[in-house]
This record gives C-alpha cells, structure tokens and sequence, in this order.
C-alpha cells in the first residue's frame, strides 16, 4: 500500500484543519462515535481500493503480536504540530487528537482476488485517555461499522504454498480489547516503543528508519539518533542475535502487555518483559500461581533444559481456553514460536529441584 | 472551528449506535441473549444494574466487566443460570475488573477457567452466586469458583462453590475482605485466604473438600504478606474427598482430610469454629518450607508465626491421614492423629518464636511433628502453647450496606 508524500500530507493536514470539512481525517473525541469508519476518512478510495488518507502514514513493529497468522496494516495520524513525545523504554506520550490505526486481514480466498480486510482497530487519543473503537468490515470490504462486540468471522485464505486455510476469526469485543491493553487500568497502545519501531520501512520517498522518519515529519520530537535508541532482535531471524535474545523478544511482544507489574496478569508475578532481569520473575524455576489444570501436572513455568516441562511452553502450544495463552486473540498455535521458545528452553542449563514436600 | 465544521461534526456525531437505542438494564431471554448482555456491559454506566431473567442460558465465552459501579443481577441462585459448558473463547465465566463491582443472584456453571475473577477492583460484593462444576470433582474443572484478586474491600455473601479444582472461593492478593455465610462443597479447597491481609471469614459451611478453610502465603507474588485473618464460627467438617488438583498447583500438596490449614501466615486468629471428622488433621499449622518448593523470591517469608487457636469446638477425624501424616507422623504418633498439627519450624532470626497460642480448645490433642529435624522430636505437648495473643480487629467494610434480611443458601 503506497502513501502520499509526508510533506504533503502534512500541508494537506494543515488545509484540512482550515478548512474545516475538507478531505482530510476527521478526529472525533467523545461518544457516540461514527458507526462507520468511513466517516474517519482515514481511508480514501482511489481507482476502486483503499488508500490511507493524507497525513495517515504507516508503521510497523520489529515483532508482532500472533494473532493468527493474520496481517496487519499499521497506520498513525497525528494532529497538526505535535508530536509524540519519545521515551526510552515505555510507549511514546501521544497527544490528543493521535489516532493508531490497525487492520487485520487475511491473503486472498483465490488467486488475483484482494487481500480481504476483517477489522480496523482504532486507537484514539482524546482528554488526555486512549478509546478503542473496533469497526468490522462487510464481507464487500466497502465499510466497516462500529462493534463492540462483534460475532465471529469466517475466513478462507490460501497461504504462500498456495495451501487452502480456514479460520474461525474471533473478533475481539470492546473489553478483551482493554485485557490486552490496559496497564493499571488505563487503555493505552502497545507497539510505538522505540525498540519495536527502531527499524526501517519503505516510504514513497524511499527507505528511512520509522524513529528518523516520524522526526522528521514532526511525528516524534526527543527522538535520539536510531543507533543510540533500543532494538528489538527480529524473533525469527537467526542473524539478528543470540536464541536467548531472540526468545526473549518474542515472549515480550507476545506475553508481557499481560504479564506485567501493571498488566492484567499482575497477580501471576510472572513478568515476561524483555527488560525484566530476575530470572525467576521471568518463570525460571518459579512455582505457579493462579494456573489450575493448565499446569498439566509440571511444577514450575520453565525448567532449563526440559521445554517439556515447561508450563509456559506447554500453555503456549494449547488451543483450549483456559489453558491457552495468550488467553485470547488466536485460536490457533503459532508453530514458529512454540519452537523458538522450545529451542531456548532445551538450551539453558540448570536444575529447579524436586520438592521433597512435608505436608 | 468555522461554522461547517461544527456541522460536519454534528452529523457524524449523530450515528447513533444501533444498541443505543435499546431498553437499559434489563436483558431479555432470546437468541442473543450473551450477545446483548455482553453489549449492555461494555456500554454500561457507573450505576447501572444489569438485570437478567430466570432460566438457563448458554455462553460461549467470557463475560467481562470494566465499567465501575456496575451490578449484574439474576433472578436468584439456580433461578438465573449462565452455563459455560459450550465455552469456546476466554477462561473465566464472568471476569470484572471495575471498581465497585457487584454480582448477584446467579449460577453460574462449567467454566473452562475460573467462574467469577474479579482482577484489581476496589469494592467487590458478591451475593447470592454459585459457581459449580456439575460433573462433580475432576481436575478439568475451573480453578477457582469466585475469585477476587488484587482488591480492596471484598465482600462475598451467602455464596457458593462446588467443583473447583483449586479453591472454591479464593480471595487472593487483598485486603479487606469480608466471607461469610457461605458454601463450599467439593472443592479441593473450600476457601482459601491467599497473600492478603485484614479478612474476616466466619459463619461458613465447608464440608466435602481435600482442604476444608486455609489461609496461605506464597512466594512470587507481588503481594507478599498474609495476616490479619480472622477465621471464626464456621462449620468445617469431613473434608475427605480426594485431592484432585493438577500438581504444581500448591493446593495439590494439601492432604485430602485436612480441616483448617494456616501457612506461611502471620496474625491468624482461628476461633468459635466447629472442626470436625476431618480425617487427616482438622487443624494444620505449618510454615510454607514444608512444601519443599523452592525459594527464589527474597522479600518472601516463609515462616508462620502469631496464630491464635482457640475455643474451637474440634472432635473426630485423624483417624485415616494422608500425605506426610501417613508417612511419617503416623508411624511415631499412632491413630487417630491429634486434632492440631504443627510442623515445628520457627525462624531462627525471630526475636519471639513462632508465638503458635492454642487454648480453650476442649479435649483436642496437640502434636509438633518436628518437620525441621526430620521428624525425631515428635511432641504432644500442648503447655508451650498455652497462651494468649490480642483480638484481631474486625474487618469494617465502607460500603457494605446493611445485612440481606434473610434468604442466603
């Protein structure tokens, strides 16, 4: 999908905002929201096909969250003159008025046919809160509507080895959406860290680096020079760095919006953030807490050197709910993971013991 | 903004959602019923009570709540029943995480997960509710049945669970927490106090678990004290069922045939309670290093101290026990076990020993199964454990509001 140019995109923006109801994206901030997404003019029809409107520029992660082998077409606008503000660590500060814009697709049912559009998440920024706004597409691909609790979709696909696929896609409603995207109560965006962002993209204009280019278009202010700002190893891609690295990159986009001090899986005191150093914090020899008959009869939620006794591993290569996890957003286990994370585990050396219990 | 843009805004602003429209608060038996309740719980406002009718209705996935100040309401226990048994998605039955958030008159059934999580709420009043697994024990059923963690001020009252595979009613990582006249049946534990501080819990029936009442502190948490727990007037008996827990869960370590359990716990005051026909041990006190886990976690204390047993009124059980009892007590103490188990293990580095107080128990028998020397210095004697400590205070809750004026289970 190719974007108009940045800079006039922005000078665009910038009539859009004077003119009032001209042709560029419209910010709305309080209930009740457009029942269709059109009304955002994030996309416009050109030739018969959507294309992001003026100012709406794509982005993507270095990892992505699984999500059922899914596609996802990222895309920010930000209101004119301000930025976001750059954190090292944490999720850049947006400001009012930031819509992320997130759509899942699937490849084509048939050969020469579209991509086939399923939903487009809005993230929006408004007095100082995040509002997720979920629109589903009709089956045409014409309009999305807004849902909040949306049935299931049905999805037929042919994969890159021209095999046929189907899924069952569950979309997710306005709450599941906040279970993944909560952190201490508060809706907010996962993905826009430098270290998912720090990485290259191809714009019409060429080649750059999302932190430089988000500069440079006066999306991002604070922003150090790529080289001196943080790095996620691409999970899948040996020559990026170590299997340990590699693994923990993966369980971080994967696990940690959930498992973390302020994520909704707090309780568990299983914290899978790349940026966690306490090994058994990370789940290392640690008991389990919370997890019933997920725990299959092993005892701890990762044991080095034996993946098959793993909870973790275990819980990532199950499709039934309660033991499933990530708890929602797939019904379908993510083969490549499952092994990376099998790989790291066979790979680390120790011994958590057996309890000799007197009870 | 000139005038057309205040119009364009206008119009946009005036699609409506199509559920706007509907009816507020009462959700009426149809085809879409878990659909349009679903809906009004994401649109709901702080206040709103959701009402639902009697009958049975089929869910399919988790029910969940973020909106504070909202009540679900049925129509009465078994009147009102969500059925989980087709679940497809999600773990929990009903999962809150709003502020003030009440559930009441309902059953719910057959969760894959937990039957009501309620995660970081402050304000939590369960009422009325029954979580049951209907095939009976069996590890597949849901961990928890009602399952506050993370809050402040809990009341749970004139509620029940039947089936978990882990603790019926589990209050985890809270304070403040009032349990009450409640029922717990068939569980592996009936209720269990986990990692929480200030809880009052009396007037239950527990009968028919491995694990009749415990009250724990684990390692790992972010929370990681446990006292203050009052555990007084409830009926604890013949909690012999087997233990069907999955291992690794700690609860899969607590012998069938225990009563009440206290580990790890500081500030425990266990009293007025009938304690009986437990046929391991109807009263267990024991630090958390006679699980044999492993401890990785610094801020954790693993020793139990202050716990105050007293005019407790404890007759049968011991007389078949399970676990380490049956391994290596029974052999030096002989059957019926005594009613009181203390495993012995007191941290060095205190200053005032472990201060285990039982008194005005009647004719129950005391043992110290010495768990840290290996179980040579086996000890009936009672007399080192003849004192007194202060009265806990009682759990004033802000808004509990007056006591339901009869019904309850």
């Amino acid at each position: 999908m190719r974007i108009a140019g940045s800079r006039r995109a922005l000078l665009m923006a910038l009539a859009v905002s004077l003119a009032g109801c001209g042709r560029g994206v419209r910010h709305f901030s309080e209930s009740p929201f457009p029942e269709k997404l059109s009304a955002w003019r994030i996309f416009r029809r050109v030739d018969g096909k959507l294309r992001p409107n003026s100012g709406v520029i794509p982005y993507d992660l270095i990892n992505p969250l699984f999500t059922d082998y899914a596609t996802k077409h990222r895309f920010v606008w930000m209101p004119p003159g301000k930025p976001a503000l750059y954190r090292r660590d944490d999720t850049f500060e947006f400001p009012d008025g930031a819509i992320l814009v997130k759509t899942f697709a699937y490849p084509a049912a048939a050969p020469g046919m579209p991509e086939r559009w399923i939903e487009t998440r809005l993230l929006v920024r408004a007095r100082g809160a995040w509002i997720p706004l979920p629109y589903v597409w009709n089956s045409e691909g014409t309009e999305a509507t807004l849902q909040v609790d949306a049935d299931p979709v049905d999805v037929a696909w042919h994969d890159e080895s021209g095999r046929s696929q189907t899924i069952h896609y569950v979309i997710p409603n306005a709450n599941q959406c906040r279970e993944c995207h909560d952190q201490n109560k508060l809706t907010g965006p996962i993905g826009p860290k430098a270290r998912h962002l720090n990485r290259d993209l191809d714009y019409p204009e060429g080649r750059f680096n999302q932190l430089a280019y988000w500069t440079r278009i006066g999306y991002l202010a604070g922003a150090p020079d790529p080289a001196a700002a943080p790095r996620q190893p691409v999970w899948n891609d040996p020559a990026a760095a170590p299997l340990g690295a590699r693994a923990r990159a993966y369980l971080e986009i994967n696990c940690a919006h959930c498992h973390s001090p302020a994520g909704a899986a707090s309780n568990t005191g299983l914290y899978l953030s790349d940026l966690q150093t306490d090994p058994s914090r990370i789940g290392l020899c640690k008991t389990p807490v919370a997890t019933g008959k997920a725990s299959a009869d092993m005892l701890f939620d990762l044991v080095p050197g034996r993946p098959d006794a793993s909870i973790l591993l275990f819980r990532m290569d199950s499709v039934e709910p309660k033991i499933m996890m990530p708890e929602i957003g797939r019904t379908l286990v993510h083969r490549q993971g499952v092994e990376l994370i099998r790989r790291w585990l066979a790979s680390l050396r120790g011994d958590c013991g057996t309890p000799r219990s007197q009870i | 903004m000139d005038t057309r843009a205040v119009v364009c805004l206008c119009l946009a602003a005036s699609f409506p959602l199509a559920s706007c429209a509907k009816k507020r608060g009462v959700i009426e038996p149809g085809p879409h019923f878990e659909k349009e309740l679903q809906t009004a719980l994401i649109q709901a406002r702080p206040g709103d009570v959701i009402q639902l009718p009697s009958g049975r209705f089929q869910m399919t996935g988790t029910l969940s709540v973020t909106v504070p100040g909202v009540t679900i309401r049925g129509a009465g226990m078994d009147k009102t029943v969500l059925s989980y048994v087709h679940q497809s998605t999600g773990s929990a039955g009903v999962l809150a995480t709003g502020n003030n958030f009440a559930l009441e008159g309902l059953t719910i059934e057959d969760t894959k997960g937990d039957g009501v999580k309620i995660n970081g709420a402050d304000g939590v009043t369960i009422r009325g509710v029954k979580a049951e697994w209907t095939a009976g024990p069996d590890e597949k059923n849901g961990s928890y049945g009602i399952y506050p963690v993370q809050c402040r001020n809990v009341l749970i009252e004139n509620s029940a669970s039947v089936g978990a595979s882990d603790a019926g009613i589990y209050v985890g990582q809270s304070n403040n927490i009032v349990v009450r006249r409640n029922r717990a049946e068939y569980n592996v534990a009936g209720i269990e106090i986990e990692n929480s501080e200030n809880a009052d819990v009396y007037e239950n029936t527990v009968t028919n678990n491995a694990g009749g009442l415990l009250v724990f502190s684990l390692p790992d948490l972010p929370v990681k004290s446990s006292r203050g727990t009052r555990v007084y007037r409830n009926d604890v008996y013949a909690n012999n069922t087997h233990n069907f827990a999955p291992k690794g869960n700690i609860v899969a370590k607590v012998p069938p045939g225990t009563g009440v359990m206290v580990m790890a716990t500081h500030d425990a005051e266990v009293f007025s309670n009938a304690i009986r026909d437990n046929n391991t041990v109807n009263v267990s006190i024991i630090s958390y290093l006679s699980t044999g886990n492993p401890i990785h976690d610094a801020g954790y204390d693993p020793y139990v101290s202050n716990v105050y047993v007293h005019d407790n009124r404890i007759t049968g059980g011991g007389t078949s026990p399970a676990g380490i009892a049956a391994e290596a007590i029974v052999p030096k103490a002989g059957k019926p076990l005594p009613a009181i188990l203390w495993d012995g293990i007191v941290d060095a580095k205190s200053t005032g020993g472990a201060r285990i107080c039982l008194q005005h128990n009647g004719d129950a028998g005391f043992l110290n199964y010495d768990a840290a020397g290996a179980f040579k210095n086996v000890s009936r004697d009672v007399k080192p454990h003849d004192c007194e400590l202060p009265a806990l205070a009682a759990v004033v809750l802000p808004s509990a509001g007056p006591e339901p004026s009869g019904g309850g289970n």
